[in-house]
């Protein structure tokens, strides 16, 4: 599992493999100066032997040295992290355009079965999780590595005996720290699922405020939240303080470390056996060796973290993707507007059959109506049709073609649809009403606008067609974004038409005008509306009694209402007395 | 940052204790090059290799005796920043809900609920982690830094003078640096903003987007955003890789400077050997301290960033007008309670206006209206005309603009706010139901609701069979409700209002996801509930209105008529429009 997870990160890194191979050489260049300098300075300091006795000579080809030294390092290292930067955002672009382009193939099942911000956060915060853990984390143990084999080398060729007080002091920072984090993991995991209950709680609350209010809920609620803050309060100061030892820990050990090089480095100086110049050097490295071992041990819990963000991503990566069309799926272009359900079968849940056996048959330019109470697979329906879902047995056909033989494409171009639910895309009016058909010039937009009878609100906006409105219709009423959704489909006129529940937000008196408007624009186009209000309806040439998934009845108006059935149960409720 | 910190009062100990160890171990850990140097001078150097042996094994023992002070000193500290820390963000988040609570409708319209949700959540997270980071590492990095220059002064004056040379312009590249990137993480973080909204919006527009076939377009959009995204990473990226480059070649630079200096110093048996190497081991230990500090700057950087939302979100308050609850001095005396005597009369709209902040045309124009008890009233008019609005005015979670709101002959504002909701029931457009079980939200209302109320409720609103099939009122209810539909969820907000059988009923088209038999259904049975008491109906729909006591007609804002429904048939144009609409066949009678 791990190691498939591993496989496919490199798969995104190889894109980057010279910038990689380019940042190791840096990474490496940059190790190794940053231990020569200390070589150098601890030559400079021997140079210095005492009053009367210095080698100025020998001490300025030292500093000249030095300083030639730190530039080509500080040259390095700024190279190296602007090429890690490069890589890091450059994969986090690819990964986020992966899954974006993913969520495009995604079917509308799975995309309805989950929770957005769940989605949304794989996108966005998981994603900079992977890749500041995975490659930050890596350029940090490469060299710390690097550092620890140089610094031991180094150390072992000069002086072994001092070389081993430090091998063997120093792992003890190594487990101090892994003890510590063994530790603080149960702590930290108590302290995400008590902020994951705070976040939701305060979701819940703040974004229906004012449901809160109607009920005075305020305090209730403010009270629930004191409970789980207190909790949190308690928890996270445990998960911090403890996670906070291992820095002081391991300073300890080093503090250890420096000391046992200082006894032993100045009882050998003593016997002659080092240079005070080779024992400042060993000083310095002592602070430095001990560097790399608690990084790698903050590193490792990086790249676990980003291992399991990887996982996250992956796993919508491999998400299963909208059946693609077929290599020889027919292109729909001029539709009639047959269309035809044959013994269709559907269910959203395994075990909760919806639609069964249903039976549809629709000639070109024919109205039909779906009515029924709620639940009873009326926007099923709808979502069979325009292929969201496809069905479990039976088919759909349009022109006599199997929907499924068809390219999605041209089967969505062929049909317009307004949904109850509105929804609008970030951007201006115009932009939302050309969404059908970018190329549309402006009158054309206005004169759709005006057929929708919304060009009068639009144009008392301030700014008018170029008005920008905000994610989901921003400050706009229901009712004028569903008469935007209308100027939406006025202005592409597909052959085929569906309004679910189209004027449900609209005044009955401008619904009229609209119905008006859309019985011109049916003329010749198959179309299929569903209504609650069944004054809208009844013109249509078919009505479908929707029931439990079931037609119960089918004919005109005035058919059903003569069967004195459930229709005109439904139709008559509109004209009964309290 | 200032703004907030009023939060540290209680943890002004910790606050000052955390810095405060901080700075003892920091000092500790700067006698560590003088006691080094002791070792080598007198140790290394002392003609006497017998006593310079013992001399080297004391100040072994002392670095060991400063290494274990520093652990206890530093541990004590992370103790108290923790606390620090997350005592002030959880004071801080416990005000800012609190706060957010205190919101009026206005306030809540003006700031919108997702900026709000992120200051709440990861803006308060990302200020405690700065917190706690500066309590422990911020401070304690200019500790060192002015540290080992004081210790050099103690060393030698002249060597020192390097260190007040190099510190501060380390700290114009520190500061420098951070200054130029704060704004251009900031741009970042809108650009990511972006990404992020684009992601959402082609989730939430799925059909929308796919009915379009708009999948390329959108594609090549978010494309095009992460692409800038990745631009405005890679310069600020581009800036701080200097940081640590630029200290390191400034701090060896240092060092150059003090072999050179030394040098001369030592020829000349002002300095020893120990001393110089004592020199250059502070100017190292700036260089690490700094090292240190680089990778905590892009936090605090963001932690500030973020302080910032949050304490402007604190300090949003209502407009003065708007603040519900209050009236004006002048104004209470001038309202005349001539209709005092009539307790019949419950609420009354006297020349009342309305306009939502921002300017903009009202919303409602000079409305007059009387209820008494025990009547039903319906409010109809078209998309826009301000019907929800003036049940929000009536109830006053919106303060009128002009005129005035009579409850029980008493200015509305003069109320206690609690009072008000306790009188008033409402189910809005929207509905929402608590996370919880059918219970809780039927308590609602009503802490101490009987089953037997609660079930009263239920059939009243038409959805007793639904609740019994889910498993009765222990029923559990996710998140806003989402594992019950529209119409179920609906059904249930108007239980919950049943439930708390108050005084004044509103039902803001609340019943518009019922298909028709439901909604008739609905409709006998709240008739029946709520004898005696006053019930006002919003609906687009005539047949839901038509039967009640008294109509108000709306259109664009202006009240058009209040009447009985045979009066405004007679008289009112925008009703026989809206209700012919609905029922064509009466009209062919009609006329």
């Amino acid at each position: 599992m791990k190691n498939s997870i591993v496989k496919r990160i490199f798969v995104y890194i190889k894109n980057y493999r010279l910038l990689v191979l380019l940042s190791l050489i840096l990474a490496a260049i940059t190790v190794a100066l940053s231990l020569y300098i200390p070589i150098l300075t601890g030559d400079g300091v021997d140079m210095l032997i005492g009053k009367g006795n210095v080698d100025f000579k020998g001490l300025f080809g030292k500093i000249f040295v030095i300083i030639s030294c730190v530039i080509l390092m500080a040259l390095c290292q700024w190279l190296m992290s602007h090429l890690n930067n490069r890589i890091t955002f450059g994969v986090v672009k690819d990964i986020r355009e992966d899954i974006f382009e993913k969520i495009q193939k995604l079917p509308i099942r799975y995309i309805d079965s989950k929770a957005y911000g769940d989605i949304v956060n794989r996108v966005i915060s998981d994603v900079d999780t992977f890749a500041d853990g995975l490659l930050m984390g890596f350029t940090q143990f490469f060299t710390g590595v690097l550092t620890i084999v140089g610094t031991l080398v180094f150390m072992l060729v000069t002086n072994v005996p001092i070389a081993l007080v430090v091998v063997c002091i120093t792992p003890v920072s190594f487990l101090v720290a892994k003890f510590i984090s063994g530790r603080t993991f149960s702590l930290f995991k108590e302290q995400s699922v008590i902020k994951a209950k705070q976040t939701a709680l305060t979701e819940e609350v703040i974004s229906n405020e004012k449901v809160v209010k109607c009920f005075s809920k305020e305090n209730d609620f403010i009270e629930k939240f004191e409970d789980i803050n207190e909790n949190l309060k308690q928890v996270s100061a445990k998960a911090i303080f403890y996670s906070s030892l291992t820095n002081p820990c391991t300073r300890f050990v080093n503090s250890l470390v420096y000391a046992g090089v200082g006894i032993f480095g100045a009882l050998l100086a003593i016997s002659g056996g080092i240079s005070v110049g080779r024992l400042s050097c060993f000083l310095s490295y002592a602070n430095q060796y001990t560097k790399p071992f608690n990084e790698i041990s903050g590193v490792i819990t990086e790249l676990q973290n980003a291992l399991a963000c990887a996982g996250r991503i992956f796993e919508i990566l491999d998400e299963k993707s909208e059946i693609p069309d077929d290599a020889g799926a027919l292109s729909l272009s001029k539709v009639e507007g047959y269309v035809e359900l044959k013994d269709v079968n559907f269910h959203y849940l395994e075990d909760k059959p919806l639609i069964e056996h249903l039976n549809l048959n629709v000639k070109p330019g024919m109205r039909v109506a779906i009515v029924g109470p709620t639940g009873c697979g009326k926007t099923t329906l709808i979502n069979l049709l325009m292929r969201f879902y496809d069905v479990c047995e039976g088919r759909v056909s349009v022109d006599g073609h199997d929907i499924r033989n068809v390219t999605r494409h041209s089967l969505r171009d062929n049909f317009g649809m307004v949904l109850q639910e509105t929804w609008l895309q970030e951007g201006t009016i115009r932009d939302n009403i050309r969404m059908g058909r970018p190329e549309a010039t402006d009158e054309e937009v206005v004169d759709a606008a005006k057929k929708s009878h919304a060009h009068s609100f639009i144009r008392r906006l301030p700014k008018g067609y170029d008005t920008v409105i905000g994610e989901d219709g921003g400050a706009l009423s229901q009712g004028q974004k569903q008469l935007l959704c209308i100027a939406r489909i006025m202005l592409s006129l597909p052959p085929m038409l569906i309004l679910d529940e189209a004027t449900s937000s609209i005044d009955t008196m401008t619904e009229q005008r609209i119905q008006n408007a859309f019985k011109l624009m049916m003329e010749g186009r198959t179309s299929f509306i569903v209504a609650h209000r069944l004054s809208t309806i009844r013109e249509s040439d078919v009505i479908i009694v929707m029931r439990d998934g079931h037609i119960v009845e089918q004919g005109n108006h005035d058919e059903l209402l003569s069967k004195k059935g459930f229709y005109a149960q439904m139709y008559n409720s509109q004209y009964s007395q309290i | 940052m200032k703004r907030l910190l009023v939060y540290f009062k209680n943890f002004k100990k910790e606050a000052v204790l955390a810095p405060g160890f901080k700075l003892v171990e920091a000092v500790l850990e700067l006698f560590v090059p003088i006691v080094m140097a002791g070792i080598i001078d007198n140790g290394i150097g002392n003609p006497d290799p017998e006593s310079g042996k013992r001399y080297i094994l004391l100040m072994g023992g002392v670095l060991v005796l400063l290494g274990l002070l520093g652990l206890a000193f530093s541990v004590t500290a992370q103790f108290f920043a923790a606390r620090a820390a997350v005592g002030f963000s959880a004071k801080l988040r416990s005000a800012l809900f609190k706060h957010i609570q205190s919101f009026d409708y206005a306030t809540l319209d003006k700031v919108g609920t997702s900026t709000l949700l992120t200051r709440m959540t990861s803006d308060i997270n990302q200020v405690q982690s700065g917190v706690n980071m500066s309590l422990r590492l911020f401070l304690r990095s200019p500790i060192i830094v002015f540290g080992a220059m004081i210790m050099a002064f103690t060393i030698d004056f002249k060597a020192a003078l390097i260190f007040a040379i190099v510190i501060p312009v380390l700290s114009l590249v520190v500061f420098g640096i951070m200054i130029i990137t704060k704004p251009m993480y900031k741009k970042v973080q809108d650009k990511l903003d972006r990404v992020l909204k684009t992601t959402r919006e082609n989730l939430t527009g799925v059909r929308v987007l796919r009915a379009f076939n708009r999948q390329g377009k959108e594609t090549d959009k978010f494309n095009e955003l992460t692409k800038e995204l990745m631009g405005a990473q890679v310069n600020v990226g581009k800036i701080s890789s200097y940081l640590n480059p630029m200290t390191l070649v400034i701090v060896n630079l240092g060092i150059a400077l003090i072999l050179y200096v030394g040098a001369g110093r030592v020829d000349s048996g002002i300095l020893l050997k120990g001393e110089v190497v004592a020199l250059i081991n502070y100017m190292s230990q700036i260089l690490v301290e700094l090292v240190k500090l680089a990778n905590l700057i892009v936090n605090i950087s963001k932690s500030l960033a973020s302080a910032e939302r949050v304490a402007d979100a604190l300090e949003v308050t209502p407009d003065d007008w708007q603040i519900a609850g209050s009236v004006p001095e002048n104004e209470s005396k001038r309202i005349s309670k001539t209709n005092e005597q009539d307790t019949e009369i419950v609420l009354e709209a006297r020349h009342l206006s309305f306009s939502y902040g921002g300017g903009g045309d009202e919303a409602l124009t000079d409305i007059n209206m009387v209820i008494k008890k025990g009547e039903t009233i319906g409010i109809i008019g078209g998309t826009g005309s301000g019907k929800s609005t003036l049940v929000n005015v009536l109830s006053n979670f919106y303060a009128a603009t002009g005129g005035e709101v009579l409850l029980k002959g008493k200015d509305i504002r003069e109320y206690d706010q609690n009072k008000i909701r306790e009188i008033f029931g409402i189910v809005p457009q929207k509905a929402v139901l608590f996370k919880g079980t059918v219970e809780s939200n039927l308590r609602f209302g009503k802490k101490d609701a009987t089953d037997e109320e609660m079930w009263q409720a239920l059939t009243d609103a038409q959805i007793k069979d639904i609740i019994l099939e889910k498993g009765g009122l222990s029923a559990p209810v996710s998140q806003e409700g989402k594992n019950f539909s529209g119409g179920q969820r609906q059904r249930l907000t108007i239980a919950r209002a049943l439930v708390k059988n108050s005084e004044i009923l509103i039902l803001d088209d609340s019943a518009s996801a019922l298909d028709f038999v439901t909604e008739k259904n609905l409709r006998t049975a709240i008739y029946n509930s709520r004898a005696g008491k006053i019930t006002i109906i919003i609906s687009q729909r005539a047949s839901s209105i038509r039967h009640a006591d008294h109509i108000l007609v709306l259109n664009d804002g202006d009240m058009e008529m209040y009447g009985t429904h045979d009066e405004l048939l007679k008289k009112s144009s925008v009703y026989r429009d809206i209700y012919y609409s609905q029922y064509p066949e009466e009209k062919e009678v009609a006329l």
